[in-house]
């Protein structure tokens, strides 16, 4: 294709992805760099229905004319990114100092709100991805292998977890868990436990995260890796099976390769997904156990003396940078098998 | 709080003239346009429902009640012209409003179409009015007087007492978890702390300024009467919200429980509960604690705020619908649904906890610009300690030290 014919071919969704990716972006980044003006604040005499006391407001005629003098803020530089909201290196390194030992360290560092969400974060998308992988190729194994006559039902009850939006699923499951709901009831009744609460203790809410992420996750692993399974090509399974490979070693030495670019795909996906867990979070009120990074962003936006947006700007940034270094060994690989094929 | 009371008792007197009022007067506007923005719970819709009234010939009225309000208000408000004319607000919520400057002062108005509120409804904040309120409202304890009863209890008027009332109960092999209160991580867990911490006398910060002083003894005091009193309540306390401890009460699990004054007609009313439940609830005032005599919670009002980036007529037309929306005549049909800071109110049974808790001196949540910051804080650090994870000074150090991050970076603190 001649470059000329290329560009204009592509030209609408650069430009989409300038307008609506690449421009949000870098506004984030230059917002990140930002703070508030400074407040002038006056002592004055507040009277309401339960009589009037001496408080402290905002002076807004001085504080409207430092913000018109300055429209995008105070420039703070990296302060925001290395205050105790964020990368806290002060924080840390005092931590640093005062722990006697790896572990206390690392108990020291949960306690800053940035770490404690990056490790559930990190841990989340370590656990859910393989999983999902996992779980997906086996539904569609036994999928596969089922009469044509049920496969239609049965993808079609499989792909539900996916179709249901991800607050409402949460919700119901949230219920169900509950120490009155079905789930909750059952596991109480199973251990003998009657105060198991599946909401309280912080080890059983990741699990409970963890398994609403495969659950909610793997039918679309499952329907990617169903399509795949079309492709396969019947006569190398039928000469495997000639040479005696077990249903086993037909599925690891011939269908797995044949994925392979699927699975990366799928990986990339999860990566990305997983990361920017949020919904199951508010979903299950589970923010005294688990905060994510995306959350951390929602709640600055949502802080009752109005959006810290500075705050949420670094985070979203910070983000950003996981992910990008999450996805570059797969990214790298994909480069890689690219280059070879080429060659 | 003298003021409280004798509005509350002056009230009789000035029903009847209020009604007589409101059925001669149309609300005389002739064009304009309305658009509330308003909290979502019955008081609120009846009012709303009742400035709607005046959209008559060539008024445009729109309203939006929703939970998210707080969410939506000041980048709602801040473009110009504004998305709504009035936004109806508490004492929490006017602040960033107010610090962002998007509400617009109502002596004008007031003078011109206000004759008919009484002077302690007007919110007046550095001489100016900026808001008019309209009901009160108030955490506060509410019990099954049979529980206590069958337990050989008095009504508790302590958390100390109400400890022990808690103690007696599972002890007697009642109820299993017979307490409960808002503790749902975030905002929800933060008012407790910000309730228990005032009813020990504290002061949240140095006075004059945004530093915060809140890791001392009161604090330590404050976190340990919650984490004791949450020792009877379900292990699930930290998902608790209105909605969850509501529904626990009307499902009759519950023998004490500190709830918001709002939710009393909801409960004391014949649906979603049984006859055993609201025969015995009562509300009474929210307890003391530690020995002192101002009640373990905040006052809060309800009222509405007119915003400055629109034109002097909408916000005109604004101002004269609302008024009419919380015209006495407004608690013909709606006397039950609220504490009413309207002239000729009477409480009923459902207004009980909320009236007795002002009138023991409860202190009203702390209009302070950066108050709203401290709140977010504590919802977020004191959930560990709740746990039993990390310990009371830590758990304050924790708030301190993100309010501190945060203030800075909003210019409260340099």
């Amino acid at each position: 294709m001649p470059h000329g014919t290329f560009l204009r071919f592509i030209f609408p969704s650069l430009a989409a992805m300038i307008l609506f990716i690449a421009l949000p972006i870098i506004s984030i980044a230059i917002q990140s760099l930002y703070v508030e003006h400074e407040q002038v604040l006056i002592v004055t005499e507040n009277c309401g229905p339960f009589g009037c006391t001496p408080s402290t407001t905002i002076d807004q005629q001085a504080t409207q004319a430092l913000r018109d003098a300055e429209p995008l803020g105070r420039f703070n530089g990296l302060g925001t990114y290395t205050n105790r909201s964020h990368l806290a290196f002060a924080e840390v390194s005092a931590a640093w100092a005062a722990s006697d030992g790896i572990g206390d360290f690392l108990g020291r560092l949960m306690n800053l709100p940035f770490y404690k969400a990056l490790a559930f974060t990190l841990s989340y998308t370590a656990i859910v991805t393989p999983l999902v992988l996992i779980l997906g190729l086996m539904i569609a194994l036994a999928v596969n292998a089922l009469p044509k006559m049920v496969k239609g039902p049965t993808i079609f009850f499989t792909l539900l977890p996916m179709i249901v939006t991800p607050l409402i699923a949460s919700l119901i499951l949230f219920w169900m868990i509950d120490a009155r709901g079905i789930i909750g009831a059952s596991l109480q009744n199973l251990t003998g436990d009657p105060n198991l609460s599946l909401k309280a203790s912080p080890t059983l809410t990741w699990i409970t995260l963890f398994v609403y992420g495969v659950w909610h996750s793997a039918p679309f692993a499952f329907i990617v890796f169903y399509a795949g399974l079309q492709t396969v090509s019947e006569e190398t399974l039928e000469a495997a099976m000639i040479d005696g490979a077990s249903r086993w070693q037909r599925v690891r030495h011939v269908t797995l390769p044949h994925l392979m670019p699927l699975v990366i795909f799928i990986t990339l996906i999860q990566l990305m997904d997983n990361f920017r867990v949020f919904e199951p979070i508010v979903g299950f009120s589970a923010e005294a156990n688990a905060t994510s990074l995306s959350w951390i962003i929602f709640d600055d936006l949502r802080n009752e003396a109005g959006a810290l947006f500075g705050s949420a700007a670094a985070t979203s940034v910070l983000t950003i940078i996981g992910v990008a270094i999450l996805l570059t060994p797969v990214v790298i690989r994909t480069w890689r098998d690219f280059n070879r094929k080429r060659v | 709080m003298t003021i409280f009371r004798t509005l509350l008792a002056t009230s009789a007197l000035a029903a009847s003239a209020g009604a007589v009022w409101a059925e001669g007067h149309g609300c005389g506007i002739e064009s304009g346009r309305i658009n509330i923005l308003a909290n979502d719970f019955p008081a609120l819709r009846a009012v709303v429902d009742r400035a709607e009234t005046c959209a008559t010939g060539g008024v445009e009225f729109s309203s939006n009640l929703t939970t998210e309000h707080k969410d939506i208000q000041v980048a709602a408000l801040s473009a110009n012209p504004a998305e709504y004319t009035a936004a109806i607000v508490a004492n929490a919520s006017i602040l960033p409003l107010m610090n962002e400057g998007l509400i617009r002062p109502l002596d004008d108005l007031v003078a011109e179409h206000g004759q008919n509120l009484s002077p302690t409804q007007l919110i007046t904040i550095n001489g100016q009015v900026m808001a008019v309120a309209f009901m009160a409202n108030a955490q506060h304890l509410f019990v099954r007087e049979d529980i206590l009863a069958e337990a050989g209890i008095e009504i508790p008027t302590t958390y100390e007492q109400v400890i022990e009332a808690a103690a007696a109960i599972e002890e007697a092999g009642i109820m299993d978890d017979p307490f409960a209160m808002n503790t749902a991580v975030g905002w929800n867990l933060a008012e407790e702390f910000v309730n228990m911490y005032l009813g020990l006398g504290g002061e949240f910060f140095e006075p004059g300024t945004a530093n915060v002083a809140i890791n001392n003894e009161t604090g330590i005091q404050a976190l340990e009467m919650l984490s004791q009193v949450n020792a009877y309540a379900d292990p699930d306390f930290l998902t608790f919200d209105s909605n969850a401890t509501g529904a626990l009460w009307e499902s009759g699990e519950l023998a004490l429980a500190v709830m918001w004054g709002s939710r009393g007609s909801t409960i004391l009313d014949d649906e979603g509960s049984t006859e055993e439940v609201t025969s015995n609830t009562r509300l009474v005032a929210a307890p003391t604690v530690g020995g002192g005599d101002r009640p373990a919670s905040t006052l809060w009002w309800d009222g509405f705020t007119i915003s400055a980036n629109i034109s002097d007529e909408d916000a005109e037309a604004t101002f004269i619908a609302l008024v009419n929306g919380i015209d006495p005549a407004l608690m013909e049909d709606h006397n039950d649904k609220a504490v009413w800071l309207i002239e000729g109110y009477q409480p009923g049974p459902a207004a009980e906890g909320v009236a007795t808790t002002a009138q023991m001196g409860t202190a009203p949540y702390p209009m302070l610009p950066y108050m709203g910051l401290l709140h977010t804080a504590l919802g977020n650090e004191l959930a560990e300690f709740m746990q039993g994870t990390e310990s009371a000074e830590q758990a304050l150090a924790d708030v301190e030290a993100a309010y501190t991050t945060t203030a800075r970076e909003q210019g409260y603190i340099q």
